[in-house]
């Protein structure tokens, strides 16, 4: 299949440092101001620049031209479906743009002093309440920048916990259908992983978790519903025999958007949740963040916390004194600060304007609506024969995600999973994760979210069935697609063996 | 790439290694199945001369775009030489993989354990299996 | 259904039968009784955009922004101008919604970014090569220390005080887990004390942190520091000001194995400390023990350049246990401005920037120092920041200062004793390009008479200046 190259594919890539010219510039400095002292004077020559950087130099219109016609070689959210399966790409409201743009947040400086950043701390002791009451914790930080940060902060807090009451541990479990981010953060919390397996259901192999839970054991870290998109039913089970081995219990809340006001992982016997704000909090994802991770924690882990801490004195604002809100720094058990300053407050400002947006019944729609759309397209997919040759991985009701696996449809048609989103690419879509879970062949992960409509749904299900039928009669097709995208298959391969990091400059 | 084969002259692992017996020295390299199974290879992590290695125990990684193998000792021994051509071109691997795309020899350190290795028909079997 | 959701009744019914349940609550029938809810959350019921705007803007208008006050404060983020084209950018929807490039065909713009903004960061730093973003500044800190453990498998790291105390706090709670000891270098006059630092660096140490400039505004001479390190195998890591580096050698070129700092700096604003980005550079030897993204360049079937993630096998999402680090989602967007900012600030501007702040930031510290009773704790060079002792005793007396002069719409710097008690009545004071030569006057003026009242003993104001 050939086809004539389009306007875009025509437009290649040129980077920022290869426009421009000598002399050009988009700043003009203010002026000199001050008497000029000689800089060798203030800066001795030895410590000072030897050569320029040679960073472009290009006029304001240039700079703009350039990054909105970089910027169109993206795909987005706004533009189109994206039900990229773990990451709950769902519409973010333009509101929370404004509103964290307003310059009482966005131009606050975080080590204003804190009684004159009072609204700024009780926003964020606000989010926490929130955020605690749809944990079903009691306690929560919000200083992890993302989730993987909280998990390291998760795991670190039970290593507090154990050493603490003088029995340090060595390992934490994970299921093999975890997430990448929870055996890397295990070892970089210095335990070591041990894998647990998943039982024919989908769900934690209790045996296998019962044989493997012991005094070494510190943490099961896990994900309900998990990454195959199905709840755990064996949940309180799985936690009492964590408890019973003295370990903690540690919710990834990467897919909590399925269950928010439904099920609280605090009541599931919890002790420790990560909230992605960039997925159920609609911060938008930025190409690969800003996010933020905050944490909820149970009564016995809340000693451990890092520190600030926001803490609210009695007392009424109004009277004059100041200090509703403060910054608590002597946690004497404290494991620490992750990072600087109070953790990404643009996020908390989105993620509380979307809170106070949608409210308890709200919150719980996001999750009915998000778990009715998955079901429903998958439920469409099966109508339109797709389930023939993509076969959901295990075959129950899925919660706001389900995975489908590829195998039949690479032995029968000839194309893998790989194709089919490459494929998808030329319909204007963009496809659902690959190749993940890792125990799924083939695998495909989506997740549609809840702010899509019924006619999106039904729409990305008929192109699927529809590239299914266009490799039955040619698989070539989608084995070299896409053809319409900016550029094609890229070799990634070369790009591993001969690494071109930066633009060689002249 | 390679079509598949498996030549009956080496000697193989479970873990999809090889080796090549010649006197007091030993050949290691994957085989055929393990490079199709990577895909292309971009990356050979080569040992220092001089490395010990242990029967059954990973001696290095090998990689491709988005997958990491751990390659197993078939035997126990030193390192005497790597190939240092897998660093420029690592593809050699999946190209040749019992010929160029070899990964090191080593000084054999107890002959016996030969006899825990894989005939070429019953490593096929198992593949098979 | 919420404005964001789309399932009317007519939907509803037409989506469950095609499921074949009766109710959206079967669909959660495999949750067991005891940990589904039927109350709802004790949360307050939704408001409409309008109602939540006001709440949020009422919130907004209790913080004293950098607008309501003339303010000094640095210590870690600083107020510089942000041009309106970053707010432009990185409002679109191509850079704004997406997520992590995982189909580069549909994401070359934020890869072709991500390429220049690596570019950007080695010329700055003059490193061989640079990630994509971590979370910001103290936290990539602590990425290099894991750099240099995965590295060496030595034990112990030193850190030279006058490092970000934010930064030194996050190495410690970082490191805790894989059991490292960490040896802090006090400070001499102003700097890191090149004799303490020497003699506290031997073999069994995995690496070394400097900061240039360092916490108290001072400019390092990092030779000899990177020197002691490397007499004994030790990786050295420079924490950087993005923003000095037109002014101050690369600290590529003087030879540290890791460069690392916070870029909120380049075209990121404050927002109460986050989010902005951390920026992690190294030499070419350590790129496969980097954390997080790292795009490169290639070509497409066709032969077209384009862009890709690369080196994929360092992340957790293929190496998992073995994995360089945990990171998953980092800081593009933050990083987006960055470049752009540089690209805006261009080769010139970075070194025009510089000078300017060097001569406003001497002409403060020379105008403030000749208050009665303030001192500057240090004369090493300074760029945009610098210390001062106020010869008011103590914390609480800074504090009061401080909020003396609040009152006036001053906000005169960060009290130094809340993180040095050595230092009992020492300010920070940042000077960036938005501080006029008029407004370095008013300061003095304001903080001159903030100082004499406390000196005097006069009663402080009850409370901080309100919002203008």
């Amino acid at each position: 299949m050939t086809r004539a190259e389009t306007a875009m594919q025509r437009d290649r890539a040129v980077t920022i440092f290869e426009k421009g010219q000598a002399g050009r510039r988009a700043f003009s400095p203010p002026p000199l101001d001050v008497p000029e002292r000689p800089l060798d004077e203030l800066i001795p020559p030895r410590l000072r620049r030897s050569e320029p950087a040679r960073l472009p130099e290009v006029s304001e219109p240039e700079l703009v031209r350039h990054y909105v016609r970089v910027s169109r070689r993206n795909f987005d959210l706004d533009t189109g479906f994206y039900p990229l399966g773990s990451c709950t790409m769902k519409h973010n409201p333009r509101l929370h743009e404004r509103v964290a743009g307003l310059s009482g947040h966005a131009r606050l400086h975080p080590l204003q002093d804190p009684q004159r950043a009072q609204g700024a701390l009780e926003l964020m002791w606000n989010l926490e309440r929130a955020l605690a009451e749809i944990a079903g914790l009691p306690y929560v930080s919000l200083q992890p920048s993302a989730g993987s940060h909280g998990e390291l902060a998760g795991v670190l807090l039970t290593r507090a916990y154990h050493e603490d009451r003088g029995a340090p541990r060595r390992t934490v479990l994970t299921p093999d259908t975890a997430h990448g981010t929870n055996p890397a953060t295990v070892t970089m919390a210095g335990y070591d992983v041990v894998k647990v397996g998943t039982n024919a259901a989908g769900g934690v192999d209790l045996d296998d978790l019962r044989a493997k839970a012991d005094e070494d054991t510190a943490c099961l870290m896990l994900t309900n519903p998990n990454t195959l998109g199905l709840f755990d039913a064996n949940i309180e089970e799985i936690v009492r025999i964590v408890h019973d081995v003295g370990a903690t219990a540690y919710y990834d809340g990467a897919n909590l958007n399925a269950v928010m006001g439904i099920s609280r992982p605090g009541d599931m016997g919890f002790d420790i949740v990560h909230f992605n704000l960039h997925k159920s909090f609609t911060q938008p994802h930025g190409g690969g963040g800003p996010g933020a991770g905050p944490i909820a924690v149970s009564e016995r882990i809340a000693p451990y916390l890092p520190r600030p801490v926001i803490v609210r004195h009695g007392g009424d604002r109004s009277n004059g004194s100041g200090r509703e809100f403060d910054l608590d720094y002597e946690r004497p058990k404290s494991i620490g600060r992750l990072r600087g300053f109070q953790g990404n407050y643009g996020c908390f400002v989105r993620a509380y304007a979307y809170i106070r947006s949608l409210g308890a019944s709200g919150l719980r729609d996001a999750s009915e609506v998000a778990v009715l759309n998955a079901n429903y397209l998958l439920a469409r997919l099966r109508q339109l024969g797709v389930c023939d040759l993509l076969p959901p991985a295990y075959d129950r009701i899925c919660m706001h995600e389900f995975a489908l696996t590829g195998a039949p449809m690479k032995s029968e048609l000839g194309i893998r999973t790989l194709d089919l989103a490459k494929r998808l690419l030329d319909h204007g879509y963009h496809p659902p994760t690959v190749y993940f879970p890792l125990l799924v062949d083939e695998a495909l992960l989506i997740e549609p979210t809840e702010t899509e409509t019924k006619e999106t749904l039904d729409g990305f299900a008929e192109v699927i069935a529809e590239i299914l039928r266009e490799a039955r009669e040619d698989p070539e097709v989608a084995r070299n697609a896409p053809y319409t995208t900016p550029v094609r298959r890229l070799d990634e391969a070369g790009a591993a063996k001969k690494p071109v990091l930066r633009q060689p400059l002249g | 790439m390679a079509e598949a084969s498996y030549p009956p002259e080496l000697l193989y692992h479970p873990e999809h290694d090889w080796a090549r017996i010649e006197g007091d020295v030993a050949t290691f390299g994957i085989t055929w199945h393990a490079q199709d199974a990577l895909g292309d290879i971009v990356y050979f992590d080569a040992p220092a001369i001089g490395a010990q290695l242990s029967q059954n125990e990973p001696y290095t990684e090998v990689e491709s775009v988005k997958a990491v193998s751990d390659v197993y000792a078939p035997l126990s021994g030193e390192v005497v030489e790597v190939n240092d051509r897998l660093a420029e071109n690592p593809e050699l691997v999946n190209e040749d993989p019992y010929g160029e795309g070899w990964m090191v020899k080593i000084r054999i350190a107890d002959a016996g354990e030969a006899e825990g290795l894989l005939e070429r028909d019953a490593y096929v079997a198992a593949l098979d299996g | 259904m919420t404005r964001y959701t789309a399932v009317t009744d007519t939907d509803r019914s037409a989506m469950l039968e095609a499921i074949g349940v009766a109710s959206v609550g079967e669909l959660f029938a495999e949750i067991p009784d005891a940990v589904r809810r039927s109350a709802p959350l004790d949360l307050p019921e939704g408001l409409g955009e309008a109602e939540v705007y006001a709440e949020l803007r009422a919130l907004a208008a209790r913080n004293t922004s950098v607008e309501d006050e003339v303010s000094f404060l640095g210590a870690g983020m600083y107020d510089h101008y942000v041009p309106a084209v970053i707010d432009m950018l990185m409002a679109r929807s191509e850079f704004l919604t997406p997520y992590t490039p995982y189909q580069p065909e549909i994401s070359q713009g934020g890869l072709q970014v991500m390429f220049e903004y690596q570019t950007a960061i080695c010329e700055l730093t003059g490193m061989d090569v640079s990630n994509a973003s971590v979370y910001e500044g103290p936290s990539a800190l602590a990425a290099a220390a894991y750099l240099a453990k995965l590295t060496n498998g030595r034990k112990r790291f030193v850190i030279s005080r006058a490092v970000h105390p934010h930064a030194r706090e996050t190495l410690t709670t970082l490191c805790a887990g894989y059991e490292m000891s960490v040896t802090e270098v006090p400070l001499a006059d102003g700097v890191t004390d090149l004799v303490a630092w020497s003699e506290a660096i031997e073999d069994d140490v995995s690496a070394v942190f400097f900061s240039q400039p360092n916490y108290l505004g001072a400019v390092e001479d990092p030779a000899p520091l990177i020197a002691a390190a490397r007499e004994h195998g030790a990786l050295s890591v420079c924490s950087a000001d993005p923003l000095t580096l037109g002014i101050l050698e690369a600290p590529g070129r003087l030879g540290v194995d890791v460069c690392v700092g916070e870029g909120q700096t380049l075209g990121n604003r404050l927002d109460f400390g986050g989010p902005s980005f951390g920026f992690f550079a190294a030499r070419d030897e350590h790129v496969r023990r980097m954390p997080g993204r790292i795009a490169g360049e290639t070509v497409d079937v066709d032969g077209r350049r384009g862009f890709v993630l690369t080196l994929q096998t360092r992340e957790q999402h293929i190496r998992r246990e073995k994995a360089t680090s945990n990171i998953c989602t980092a800081q593009a967007l933050n990083a987006l401005a960055g470049v752009v900012y540089l690209s805006w600030l261009g080769r010139h501007g970075l070194v025009e920037l510089g000078e300017l702040l060097v001569q406003r930031t001497a002409y403060a510290r020379d105008t403030l120092a000749a208050i009665d009773g303030v001192a500057a704790l240090h004369d090493q060079p300074a760029i945009r920041e610098f210390a001062l002792s106020l010869g008011v005793g103590d914390l609480e007396a800074v504090r009061r200062v401080i909020a003396r002069c609040a009152a006036e719409h001053v906000n005169p710097g960060h009290p130094l004793a809340i993180d040095y008690p050595e230092y009992p009545d020492g300010l920070l004071v940042a000077i960036t390009e938005q501080r006029s030569r008029a407004e370095i006057d008013l300061l003095a003026d304001v903080l001159g008479r903030a100082v004499a009242a406390e000196r005097s003993g006069a009663p402080a104001p009850r409370r901080g200046g309100e919002a203008r």
